[in-house]
């Protein structure tokens, strides 16, 4: 029976060995037609402009004369590249750091409250905003002047809540009106004074808009006696709004200036101080006889403080950083967090048996197990701020840009933005490419490993 | 309440405290730009964008209408979704067709291709400005739409190819088995079977992809010229004069990151996904 099947399949075998080969060729074919638009792309726009470039590279700015390694050398050797190595080394030390830091620390936290979902997305959400976007945000941000940016408004609001403002940055004497300059940007009387004195002090350069709220008039205050041993005056604004007022006289309508400090000085050292009222009014009682100057120290009269140059040369690669952050923070937590959750509960809740506080618990346990995702995330961080490239052009004001240059907006600049040496910028090409080999090579490993 | 009891309240109301700290740091300069969009060139001038706290009369959509009537930023978003769409939908065809060869099909230097195509993941899109220009300069495709697809297609495709192949190697070998039993194609089974079961990898994939490209700006800044250029190229050229059209700036942004967000939130889980995956870029 078998025999019988046997000998009668045996033509059909050989037939089936064709019709085998015949469709292994054919699935060849299609399994080409199938690969074919993605190879095609690849290798005509990525493996050949890599060759390509590489080759460039060794090739002069215009390109028809063979240059060696000399761009390689230029590279560190021209200060505006350098700068680029430069800060990209900053950049590549400190951000990806700071973002897995503190994407474990929010991933830690953020479990024990319950609207961590909300928070996640919160913080998960810049992800998905452009770097031009994140940009112009952050511009805003990081305006110069108080009245612009939101950072800066902070800054100023906290300096002036501890060190106070001065009222009067505009004001100053009138030549001759019996106010001289002391030191420190001040006035002091230009004649001797002494108890039992009234005097006048009459400043300019304060717009009635400018005065503060609850200021008045000086007059009655100018006139009044002062008794013995006492030294009284008025600090007033000598200037009649629509004309009309004599200078150096306190005329009717003229308005004290408040909240001034004002200094008695005997012999180089002040022996009181005192602040103006409403009018302007000041008194110093109880003074020794004897000759003193009255002095308006510079502080009433100190530019206001304007907070902090965030896109000056020496922040701007920082500031540029911290926008960075804003973006990225959310990534790190969540894929923390996600490591997280795989940890093993019991190990946890042991040690906390145990008595081991939240603290030793983190330090001693959570971190040791989730290296590898820490190692992962901060991998990951390293490759793409090496390439961190629109956040910088968009961000870095126009004089500012060679401050904050990087490796991407340096090669940008130097093949097209106005340098136009491909040579160079076809180097620094290759070096970016050079610096994220060791990623490279970590991806095939990783996949020739999970494919064992 | 036990004394340990009373402590973990505390450190928990401390712990809330600063997360809600750190969510207002994180809402502020967000809040900076949608109010500022809202806002006319001259109370911008005046004062900042938290004083509509205090007086939101400021506030007016008139910034936006103004954005509507400016033809180069309605071409320009338009230009952003002719190339973010297409690119999209390219990358995740041809990457699926490379996806499912790697994964099923034999053919000579299958395995050696893709290590390639690993090795790809990495390389910076940098390295290939320059020459690329030179070879759409050639092909008569630089300046146009379809060369800054193509572009983004090709950088797009190693990550995608990647992302697709590990998929769809996780399919059990006996349901192709049995597909092929009944005499299906590889097109059918690859539309009828690999398709649909690799889906949630292919909404991942187009979620990120889409994202990426909508955002992008140094490829367009190179490939696009004056006439093809997306949201994002038009609003970096005007930022030379930052501080005086703020009033532009401020609804362009806002207007170029909506999109990206909403898909975000409306796609929360695929979302993420892609953009774990997509990171190792």
């Amino acid at each position: 029976m078998t025999a019988t099947a046997t000998e009668v399949a045996a033509p059909p075998a050989a037939e089936a060995a064709a019709r085998r080969r015949r469709a292994r060729r054919r699935g060849r074919t299609v399994a080409l037609l199938f690969v074919f638009p993605a190879l095609l792309l690849l290798g005509a726009l990525v493996v050949y402009p890599v060759l390509f470039s590489v080759g460039r590279s060794l090739f002069d700015a215009s390109g028809t004369r063979f240059v060696g390694g000399q761009n390689y050398t230029e590279m560190f050797r021209d200060p505006a590249t350098l700068k680029a190595v430069r800060n990209t080394a900053i950049w590549v030390v400190v951000a990806p750091a700071l973002l897995t830091g503190l994407g474990l620390i929010l991933a830690v936290l953020v479990e024990k409250v319950r609207w961590a979902t909300a928070f996640k997305l919160l913080l998960f959400m810049p992800m998905a905003v452009s770097f031009l976007a994140a940009g112009i945000i952050f511009r805003l941000a990081y305006d110069e002047d108080p009245d612009k940016g939101v950072l800066n408004a902070a800054v100023v609001g906290v300096h002036d809540a501890f060190q106070g403002s001065s009222a009067y940055p505009t004001a100053r004497a009138r030549d001759g009106q019996g106010l001289g300059e002391a030191a420190g940007g001040g006035y002091r009387t230009s004649t001797a004074v002494s108890p039992g004195d009234t005097v006048a002090l009459g400043l300019v350069g304060v717009a009635p808009k400018d005065l503060p709220a609850g200021a008045r008039p000086a007059r009655t205050a100018a006139g009044r006696e002062a008794a013995p041993g006492e030294l009284r005056g008025v600090v007033y604004l000598d200037f009649t709004r629509g004309g009309g007022g004599e200078p150096g006289r306190v005329d009717p309508e003229e308005s004290g200036l408040p909240r001034m400090t004002v200094e008695a000085v005997r012999d180089g050292r002040t022996v009181a101080s005192t602040t103006t009222a409403a009018d302007g009014s000041f008194r110093f009682a109880d003074l020794a006889d004897g000759s003193y100057t009255v002095v308006l120290p510079g502080s009433n009269f100190a530019a206001p403080y304007d907070g902090v140059s965030w896109l000056g040369p020496a922040l701007v690669t920082p500031a540029i950083i911290g926008a960075y952050l804003w973006i990225w923070t959310g990534f790190a937590m969540v894929l923390i967090g996600a490591g997280l959750s795989t940890l093993p509960r019991d190990t946890l809740e042991a040690a906390r048996m145990d008595g081991a506080n939240e603290w030793q618990v983190f330090r001693r346990i959570t971190v040791p197990l989730l290296a590898p995702v820490l190692t992962v995330v901060f991998v990951t961080l390293v490759i793409n701020v090496m390439k961190v490239f629109d956040l910088v052009y968009v961000i870095a004001p126009g004089p500012v840009q060679e401050d904050a240059t990087v490796l991407a907006t340096q090669m940008w600049l130097v093949s097209f933005g106005g340098g136009n040496n491909q040579g160079l910028g076809s180097a620094l090409g290759v070096l970016l490419l050079l610096l994220v080999i060791p990623a490279m090579v970590f991806n095939v490993r990783r996949f020739r490993g999970s494919q064992r | 309440m036990s004394l340990g009891a009373l402590r973990r309240g505390l450190g928990n109301s401390l712990v809330q405290a600063f997360l809600v700290v750190i969510g207002l740091i994180w809402l502020t300069p967000l809040a900076g730009l949608l109010l500022s969009s809202l806002r006319s060139a001259e109370d911008t001038a005046r004062g900042g964008w938290w004083t509509t706290f205090t007086s939101p009369g400021q506030l007016s959509f008139d910034n936006y209408a103004a954005l509507l009537e400016n033809a180069g930023i309605t071409r320009a978003f338009w230009n952003t979704v002719l190339i973010s769409v297409p690119t999209t939908v390219l990358v995740v065809v041809i990457a699926a067709l490379a996806g499912y060869a790697f994964a099923w099909l034999d053919f000579p230097g299958r395995d050696t291709l893709f290590l390639l195509v690993v090795a790809l993941l990495v390389v910076p899109v940098q390295i290939g400005l320059l020459p690329v220009a030179k070879l759409f300069g050639q092909l008569g495709l630089f300046g146009t739409i379809p060369g800054v697809v193509l572009f983004h297609v090709s950088y797009g495709l190693p990550f995608a190819v990647f992302l697709l192949r590990n998929y769809f190697a996780e399919i059990p070998k006996e349901m192709l088995e049995a597909a092929r039993m009944d005499g299906g194609t590889e097109w059918r089974i690859f539309t009828r079977l690999v398709l649909p079961v690799g889906r949630p990898a292919l909404a991942s994939l187009a979620i990120f992809q889409f994202l990426w490209v909508w955002n992008d700006m140094l490829v367009a800044l190179l490939f696009a010229d004056s006439s093809s250029q997306p949201l994002t190229v038009e609003l970096q050229s005007q930022i030379r004069q930052f501080g005086s059209n703020i009033d532009v700036l401020a609804p362009g942004a806002f207007l170029s990151l909506i999109v990206p967000v909403v898909v975000f939130f409306a796609f929360q889980r695929h979302f993420v996904q892609g953009v774990m995956a997509g990171s190792v870029k």
